[in-house]
């Protein structure tokens, strides 16, 4: 049976308030920015978010009002450096979100633990930093086998993954390519998953290359056919990465009152991701 | 000669021959081009996106994910393979920066007294688990402190710390200058340091060979990192 759906159809289905996201998978490449932006105009509320990097959309869903916490390793516009609605959000007393930090590998071992259903797994880094020391995701424990402490990471659950794909077929199974980040391990770990894809497939280009499927269809809920979604973020084999936006949107949101323009001119008024992309071309 | 030039310069001397690299991005990247062109084209690139290079990107590079740094690459491949190569004790040598460093090498990239800064990305695990460490920062008091106020990065291994003033050893005993940068005079350092300085084996840092400019001018053909305006 056929999994198609629109994004604004996909994110009303499966992202519920409360819920824990997985948006970021690709570190700077294949950000879901149609879904992100989708569930600010949805208004969604007190989401946790998770993931390594996802270069400036989760400053935008902070800025929204639609997260309650963060589990990253790094946040902020990566050309550009920091995020400014992250650091108003961070900075305010009291804090408007809760942060857990974690190391790109320390929260790639907890977001494999989770998919593979074990409870925390187990790393060498950490020691001697303050990030070792949050007890929420970490314990230092004896190695049973040996005698050298290691730190446990507990496992990182996803109520929800959104990945970004070359391309996929109607089922879910979905080829991706380039840098793969966490995109397995969260769709692994994730209770349901969207795939938000480039061009739609048939079956058989899926099957004649198998190595290149990193999402099999009987894990995805959800399937997406949106030229564009990532933008301004760079999808390989399709775009290339807009720097001018990430520049651009780093001037306009030095105040909250640029950022509640932008987010007028960028989010709330526009329809959908094509009328999106007709207004980056325009 | 200006600072951002010397400072890649710098860098690329810091990777020999055949050696793994967690290049990073900016100037350490460059500096990886510049060294491949140069003394070590035998060494390998590893990014924690999940890319392994052999060869430079061709062509400007802003964030990791970028295409130039997708195409071509040897390996593409999960986040979780790529560091845990790292941890595994693969990689020679790593390059980071941050807000804040102090004398023992510690590196603050979370926050400053009320800053919130963006946080570790993998620059905790390669100080962690990479052979040495090779930092590059912007030389100022308020960054080179005692003790930094939050230790996102604590390396394991010797430190390089290359700034725009000089290129210092850090780690084990007290901080030492390798070299300050042609016309830095030892007055400047100290009124831009927090720590205290072993000048015992001060050199100058040497100007960049032809073939390392030429280097840096394919690398960077439009000056964007390494030009008058830097």
């Amino acid at each position: 049976m056929s999994k198609l759906t629109t994004t604004a159809e996909g994110i009303r289905r499966l992202v519920r308030d409360g819920d824990r996201v997985s948006a970021a998978c690709g570190l700077e490449a294949r950000i879901p920015f149609s879904a992100g932006h989708e569930i600010i105009r949805q208004n969604k509320r007190d989401l946790t978010l998770v993931g390594p990097i996802s270069d400036m959309l989760y400053d935008q869903l902070i800025g929204a009002a639609c997260v309650r916490a963060l589990e990253v390793a790094w946040i902020g516009n990566v050309g550009a450096g920091l995020g400014h609605n992250f650091r108003r959000a961070a900075e305010a007393n009291p804090p408007q979100i809760r942060i857990v930090d974690y190391t790109n590998l320390t929260y790639a071992i907890g977001l494999r633990a989770a998919a593979e259903g074990v409870p925390f797994g187990v790393t060498r880094s950490l020691f001697g930093t303050d990030i070792g020391s949050q007890r929420e995701p970490f314990r230092k424990i004896d190695d049973p086998f040996g005698s050298d402490p290691v730190f446990a990471v507990r496992a990182i659950p996803v109520d929800v993954a959104i990945v970004v794909a070359q391309r996929v077929d109607e089922n879910g199974n979905a080829h991706v390519w380039g840098n793969l980040g966490t995109t397995g391990d969260s769709v692994r770990a994730a209770e349901r998953v969207i795939v938000i894809a480039e061009e739609l497939v048939a079956p058989d280009v899926i099957r004649g290359d198998p190595n290149r499927t990193l999402v099999p269809g009987f894990l995805v809920d959800a399937v997406v056919i949106e030229p564009g979604a990532s933008h301004p973020s760079p999808v390989e084999g399709y775009s290339e990465r807009d720097h001018g936006a990430f520049e651009a949107y780093h001037r306009a949101t030095r105040t909250p009152e640029g950022w509640a323009l932008w987010r007028r001119e960028w989010i709330d008024g526009i329809a959908d991701r094509a009328a999106y992309m007709r207004k980056v071309r325009a | 000669m200006n600072a951002r030039l010397l400072m890649v310069v710098a860098a690329a001397r810091q990777i020999h021959d055949h050696e793994v690299v967690f290049a990073g991005m900016r100037l350490p990247l460059l500096g990886f081009a510049v060294a491949k062109a140069t003394h070590a084209p035998n060494a390998v690139g590893l990014f924690e996106n999940g890319l392994i290079r052999e060869i430079p990107a061709a062509g400007m590079v802003v964030t990791m994910g970028d295409g130039p740094n997708q195409r071509h690459a040897t390996l593409a491949t999960s986040l979780i393979d790529v560091m845990g190569m790292l941890q595994r004790g693969h990689v020679d040598v790593g390059f980071l920066g941050g807000a804040e460093v102090d004398a023992l090498g510690n590196l603050n990239t979370t926050k400053v007294g009320s800053t919130r800064l963006p946080g570790s990305g993998g620059g905790s695990d390669i100080a962690a688990h990479a052979r040495r460490c090779v930092f590059i920062m912007e030389h100022e008091r308020r960054r080179f402190v005692e003790r930094v106020a939050y230790v996102t990065s604590h390396p394991s291994g010797p430190v390089t710390l290359i700034t725009t003033l000089g290129v210092f050893a850090l780690g084990a005993g007290p901080a030492r200058v390798v070299s300050l940068h042609p016309n830095v005079s030892r007055e400047r350092v100290a009124e831009e340091t927090g720590f205290s300085l072993d000048y015992s084996g001060e050199q100058t840092t040497p100007e960049p060979t032809p073939a390392e400019l030429e280097a840096v001018r394919t690398a960077d053909p439009t000056g964007f990192w390494t030009g008058a305006s830097q």
